[in-house]
């Protein structure tokens, strides 16, 4: 019988990324994201693509490497991606002010080692880039399935479904491929909450810290500011819904 | 020299994205005193792109995935002084790929006209809306990307020619299955949302959304919650985990407004709530309430709104 389950190497790529209850604030100049009061998480859409790993790990046997291009301040984000399941973590010491400088810094990393799968997630929710993994995918000229929401692998094939506008698509690519992940690689329900004797061997687990080989960033944020309050809401008797109708097209002609 | 827009189709038409894509081609082209090329595979509507704002239509016959469609556009940069591209989901992938591939300089999810030239400068939406960067695109190749529906249409009356090129891509994968609702508003396009959350008590309530859904012409859609117990598809979910919407109209139903949901919905134009807690956090963030039980609104909503086609 041939083997359907390789062992699988497997990188997942993690953003450290403000909790999505945070209140986001901007420092005094505008220039940058006040952290002060400000949660940590790994970027939900990555704890899926982590999940993921996790059961591809259990189906193949393999090893998953959790990896950040970010400062200190991201370490406990990679020890929670350990505590989760992840088997070692590296962290590329560099500020991740620009894409295609993180993307370049993980290319980097991927071409020095060899994975069978690079799962990324869709977006960060910090800068909403949705740049990251499509930018690793044509500077490595990889297979990308972006907004993948299933992926099963067989030998050394995948089948990786994606969201396009108005429904799916699936596609048959090689391995090794990028996904660039989101719900439904595993379902909500499949998330895993670090138990203590994660959190204990996570302490222990390799964490290499590598220093950043890439210096020519493309983007720079000049200013931040928050979007204008909206004006007070407008009540319409639940008994009126011809007023709702009327200001609708009246009004805010949008109707 | 020139701007390059990538001009997407659907089956031998175009959507709205493609006409606003061509037409904030234009608007940045002018800026740069130069001219449009719009890059497209249709053969058959493309001199409706004139319309919008392309001096030039190039018709090539696309690869059938992201990464071969920014390989072909790749090649046609060499005097490209910009790049245009809709946030599709298409989009979404062929941008940052470019970029990638010709040392370009990409804003995503832009929700402004450049504010600047030399150096190109933009709004982006970041923290999932709840913050605006204004971001410099430095390097020869500045791309932007833009949220569908944030920028707007200017029609001109414009003409220009159509060639066609032969240029190839590698697709890297091959696609095995597609699946299109038909018939269906696509929802990161769409121009009005109906959006129902767990306050509907089951997927069997779904009915009266569907209808006001359709005498609106709207996408429908869903708090998270709902798509995570199954009663409608992943693929409604919206918010910041979820698809993100900014169409004229969202009409949130029995949806409570947590500040994961807003941050995914808040850009729209025109927000009406319809709720029966009257504390729901979701009216501050609405521009028409109704405190109601949506049962009893909804229906005759529909019904209103059928009165008000039919009237006009
Ligand atoms: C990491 C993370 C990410 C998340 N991402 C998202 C996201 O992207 N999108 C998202 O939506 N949520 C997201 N959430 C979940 C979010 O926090 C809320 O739990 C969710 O939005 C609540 O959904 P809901 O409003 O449908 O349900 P509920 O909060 O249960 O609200 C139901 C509402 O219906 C009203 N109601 C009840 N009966 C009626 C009636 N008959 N008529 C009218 N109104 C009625 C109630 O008053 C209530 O306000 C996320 C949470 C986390 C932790
Ligand atoms: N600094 C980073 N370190 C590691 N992975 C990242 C980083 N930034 C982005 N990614 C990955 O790329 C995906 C998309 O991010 P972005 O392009 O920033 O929206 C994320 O979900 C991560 O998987």
């Amino acid at each position: 019988m041939p083997n359907h389950n390789p062992i699988m190497n497997i990188l997942v790529c993690i953003s450290h990324v403000p909790d999505t209850t945070a209140k986001i604030n901007f420092t005094g100049d505008g220039k940058a994201l006040d952290p002060n009061g400000v949660q940590f998480v790994i970027n939900p859409y990555d704890e899926f693509g982590l999940t993921k790993a996790l059961h591809l790990k259990e189906a193949h046997g393999g090893t998953i490497t959790v990896i950040n291009v970010g400062l200190a301040a991201t370490e406990p984000t990679l020890r929670k991606a350990l505590a989760i399941g992840g088997d070692k973590a590296v962290r590329i010491n560099a500020n991740p002010e620009d894409a295609i400088t993180v993307a370049k810094e993980l290319k980097n990393h991927i071409e020095a080692n060899s994975y069978d799968l690079i799962i990324c997630g869709q977006e960060s929710i910090d800068y909403n880039g949705q740049q990251v993994p499509a930018m690793i995918a044509a500077m490595l000229k990889l297979p990308f399935a972006n907004a993948c929401v299933g992926l099963t692998i067989n030998s050394d094939t995948a089948l990786a479904t994606s969201e396009i506008d108005g429904g799916h698509a699936t596609f048959q690519a090689k391995l090794p491929m990028i996904v660039g992940g989101k719900k439904g690689l595993v379902e909500e329900k499949d998330l895993r909450i670090p138990n203590m004797r994660g959190i204990m061997s996570a302490r222990t687990k390799p964490l290499e810290l590598v220093e950043p080989s890439v210096n020519d960033g493309a983007t720079k944020a000049l200013h931040f500011e928050k979007p204008a309050p909206k004006a007070a809401v407008k009540m319409v008797d639940a008994g009126n819904v011809d007023e709702l109708v009327r200001l609708l097209h009246e009004e805010a002609k949008a109707i | 020299m020139s701007v390059l827009v990538f001009v997407e189709d659907w089956n031998g038409s175009f959507k709205k994205a493609s006409f606003e894509a061509t037409s904030y081609a234009k608007r940045w082209a002018n800026m740069m005193n130069t001219q449009v090329v719009a890059v497209t595979s249709n053969s058959t509507t493309s001199s409706e792109l004139h319309a919008y704002g392309a001096d030039h239509v190039l018709q090539i016959t696309l690869t059938k995935t992201g990464m071969g469609i920014a390989e072909q556009l790749g090649q046609l940069c060499n005097d490209a002084q910009g790049v245009v591209i809709a946030g599709t989901a298409l989009g979404k992938t062929i941008g940052p790929a470019l970029a990638a591939l010709n040392n370009g300089s990409l804003s995503t999810n832009t929700i402004s006209l450049p504010l600047s030239i030399n150096p190109t400068e933009v709004k982006r939406g970041a923290f999932s809306s709840k913050g605006i960067e204004t971001i410099e695109l430095n390097g020869s190749l500045p791309i932007i990307s833009f949220v569908p529906n944030s920028i707007g249409i200017a029609e001109i009356t414009g003409e220009g020619e159509t060639n066609s090129k032969d240029i190839t891509g590698n697709d890297l994968m091959e696609i095995t299955e597609v699946n299109v609702a038909s018939g269906k508003v696509a929802l990161p396009e769409a121009e009005a949302v109906v959006s129902a959350g767990r306050g509907l008590k089951g997927p069997e309530n779904w009915g009266m959304i569907e209808e006001l859904a359709d005498v609106l012409g709207a996408a429908t859609a869903c708090s998270k919650p709902v798509s995570d117990i199954g009663w409608r598809p992943h693929s409604e979910h919206v918010g910041q985990t979820g698809i993100q919407v900014n169409p004229n109209l969202y009409i949130a139903i029995g949806i409570s407004g947590a500040i994961q949901h807003l941050a995914g919905v808040s850009a729209s134009k025109t927000i009406v709530v319809v709720n029966t807690d009257s504390e729901a956090p979701f009216f501050k963030a609405a521009d028409y309430g109704i405190v109601g039980d949506a049962f009893e609104v909804i229906p005759k909503l529909v019904d209103a709104l059928r009165a008000f086609k039919a009237a006009s």
